[in-house]
């Protein structure tokens, strides 16, 4: 397949999500004590590869990303062509997935996670410098989490910290409010990327038989996390943190923030902490990536969905590569009035992240 | 200069569209109503063992207590003194005389279906049906019935459901969406057979206890969350018939979405359009596109209708539904969060809001004319 070509429309736009990948397990070991280099010896040097995406399904790598015998994303050189000298992108964000975020052995899991930031340091903002990268935490120790953030606060190369959209618990609550309070002090983005689950059934009415029914329900749950974000107060408790949704898809935000703030009317003396509408907490905290973007039959009608967002300042341009979520019609299908296209491209990117020269 | 109440109420109704209320509730008064309609079989295990399902309190049956009202609202409690929407006297003076209703549909929330004892949960469900039907359809001719069933065992549903299925009354068969697995999956299968046979629609009204949270990260906290996420679980069983192929199994299987919202509609669709194409390799047996087969099989009441700030989004959602029929009008009555039928979609064009309050219900449920 070739190259998809893009005519300068997108020259200097900040791809907002990207994923790079772990060619093989044994790439972090460099990064690890002799502890847990014994420990993945005897284990068998398991993958932590997760299972968000089945290899050889569609949905997990553009034809043109695909490797012989190596995890699409794995190599650098082709990660940087396809998304930056292709597009005109002058920066992405590695958001690397890697499962280390959500093993059941906190310990292990905090050594993996240093190793996999240590890694991402080392073979990708070492070596290509349009690259910006989140710092991966580990979601269930927020004290382990707080640790890699401090590690990591004073690189300018990590933009934001990076937790699973899928958790134990709902991530309003204040088990996890370290998380956000290091994120916050260092103003520092905390990004929830579609992934996750640790024994949670993906579905609010249990397992699916499919992998396409668990890969559409991602948006009802980002929506649940949002409705937590929202009514725990979290950012009534933080007003300076900003959270990015990434892969979550945003058609659903309107019909979402509507029915907020109507219950929110009838039922807030239940979270008197909560003291104006839903929506407008939403508009001033959230930011979403627009890729994968529903297929409307009319493009209109996504122009129409965008305006009920009611702000311009909502939605971060990404490519979500290598998924293969597009194909001719590129990441941005519909042409969007010059000044919010801009936004979307560019400035809100500007805006939210510190980003090195 | 103040108007005579009774008169202001003849001059509303004369002027109010009228329409079918799709979504009414109805209780029994107490527990010895139940006892009265109970096989005499399972008294004894009702009075002493009573409910068990996945919530773990005993005398109340939400994990979230509603903070409004106990969840009704305070105007519906009748003077006799019984739980808003169990006296039926009141009842039809409060709601069904007070609006120029052409037919109302009862959806009795029991306990009936999140039993984990099938047999008992198969005993209360037996039980209301046979009190909805001399005690309120009888009655009154303008209320119509959906029969309750023991969802979470399909051949113990078809049973109830070919016993009171062929009684006129009954115009569609009542889920609550909180399930123990994905509505669209096997087990559940014979529910949608027997609906097929007995030319009913399978309605799916708010509610339910299930083991799995209500979020895919766990239980939330509070009511108002749960409350808002149900449209999520609702979206998730929407999700599940349509990769399951349901609809390509039973072409004449109809569903109706009762009280979980509307306006997400359009968004889910896209969102199944788009990715189903992409994956398609994987669910073969779904052969049309999932917006079609959701336009052809699936209706949606009103209630509690998505408030956009501005009037032109919610003309944009339903125009985004690409079809006029979707749509049918609900109260929730005596619920707290009740839509008015005076004030809600009243900024509608008239012929859209006349299909909504009363041409699409009576063409959904087969239900002849009577009010203009």
């Amino acid at each position: 397949m070739t190259d998809l070509q893009f005519g300068g429309r997108f020259a200097t736009a900040i791809d907002c999500d990207v994923h790079c990948a772990v060619p093989n397990v044994k790439a972090l070991y460099p990064y690890l004590s002799e502890y847990w280099l014994d420990f993945m010896a005897d284990g068998g040097h398991p993958s932590l590869e997760a299972n968000y995406y089945p290899a050889r399904s569609p949905l997990a790598a553009r034809p043109e990303a695909r490797i012989a015998g190596k995890p699409a994303g794995s190599d650098r050189e082709l990660l940087a062509k396809h998304t930056l000298d292709a597009t005109g992108a002058s920066r992405a964000i590695l958001n690397c997935l890697y499962a280390t975020q959500v093993l059941y052995n906190n310990y292990w899991a905090a050594a993996m996670t240093t190793a996999l930031n240590d890694w991402i340091a080392a073979e990708w903002l070492g070596k290509e410098n349009r690259f910006s990268a989140s710092i991966v935490v580990t979601l269930e120790d927020p004290a382990e989490a707080v640790k890699e953030i401090e590690r990591r606060a004073a690189d300018p190369r990590f933009v934001q910290v990076l937790i699973p959209a899928r958790s134990k618990m709902p991530l309003g609550r204040n088990h996890y409010w370290p998380i956000y309070e290091a994120a916050a002090r260092h103003k520092l983005p905390v990004c929830l990327h579609a992934g996750g689950g640790v024994g949670n059934p993906p579905m609010p009415v249990g397992w699916p038989s499919f992998y396409v029914e668990e890969y559409l329900a991602v948006a009802q749950g980002f929506q649940a996390q949002l409705v937590s974000l929202l009514t725990e107060g979290v950012f009534t408790k933080f007003p300076d943190l900003k959270v990015v949704f990434a892969e979550s898809g945003f058609t659903w935000l309107p019909a979402l923030m509507w029915r907020l703030d109507k219950n929110w009317k009838g039922l807030r003396r239940e979270i008197p902490w909560i003291d104006r509408l839903p929506s407008q907490i939403i508009r001033d905290h959230l930011l979403l990536t627009i890729q994968p973007l529903d297929e409307p039959s009319e493009l209109r009608r996504l122009a129409e969905t965008i305006e009920q967002l009611e702000s311009d300042q909502l939605l971060l341009f990404s490519s979500d590569y290598p998924h293969w979520q597009y194909d001719e019609e590129g990441p941005l299908p519909l042409q969007l009035p010059p000044e919010v296209e801009e936004n979307v491209l560019r400035a809100n990117a500007r805006r939210i992240y510190r980003f090195h020269a | 200069m103040l108007e005579d109440p009774a008169r202001q109420q003849t001059q509303r109704r004369r002027t109010q569209q009228p329409f079918i209320d799709c979504d009414i509730h109805n209780y029994m008064a107490s527990d010895e109503v139940m006892l009265r309609y109970l096989d005499p079989r399972w008294h004894h295990h009702h009075k002493t063992y009573g409910h068990r399902s996945h919530s773990v309190l005993a005398f109340h049956g939400a994990p979230y207590p509603r903070l409004a009202g106990v969840g009704k609202r305070k105007d519906a409690a009748p003077p006799s003194g019984l739980t808003a929407g169990a006296d039926f006297d009141f009842f039809r003076s409060h709601h069904l005389d007070a609006h120029p209703i052409e037919y109302g549909i009862l959806n009795c929330l029991s306990r009936a279906g999140d039993q984990l004892y099938d047999e008992y949960d198969a005993a209360l469900a037996r039980a209301v049906n046979d009190w909805q039907l001399e005690v309120w359809l009888k009655p009154e001719d303008r209320l119509r019935g959906s029969i309750v069933i023991p969802y979470e065992n399909g051949d113990l549903s078809a049973e109830e459901i070919d016993r009171v299925g062929s009684e006129p009354r009954n115009v569609q068969i009542l889920l609550k969406p909180r399930t123990r697995e994905p509505l669209g999956r096997r087990r559940y299968w014979p529910i949608y057979e027997a609906a097929v046979r007995n030319k009913l629609p399978v309605a799916v009204h708010f509610g339910g206890y299930s083991l799995n949270p209500i979020s895919s990260s766990g239980w939330p906290s509070f009511y108002i969350e749960d409350h808002t996420n149900m449209a999520q679980v609702f979206q998730s069983h929407l999700i599940s018939w349509i990769c399951e192929g349901v609809f390509e199994r039973f072409p004449e299987l109809r569903i109706v979405i009762v009280e979980g919202g509307f306006a997400w509609l359009p968004s889910l669709m896209w969102r199944m359009d788009k990715h189903i194409k992409r994956l398609a390799d994987e669910v073969p047996h779904v052969t049309r596109r999932p917006s079609d087969l959701v336009r052809e099989h699936i209706r949606f009441t009103s209630q509690p209708m998505e408030e956009p700030p501005n009037a032109k989004f919610l003309e944009q959602i339903i125009e985004h539904f690409e079809s006029d029929e979707i749509l049918m009008f609900a109260t929730d009555y005596p619920h707290w969060d009740y839509d008015n039928p005076e004030l809600a979609l009243a900024r509608l064009p008239p012929q859209m809001k006349r299909k909504i309050f009363i041409e699409n219900a009576r063409k959904f449920y087969g239900l002849p004319a009577r009010l203009d």
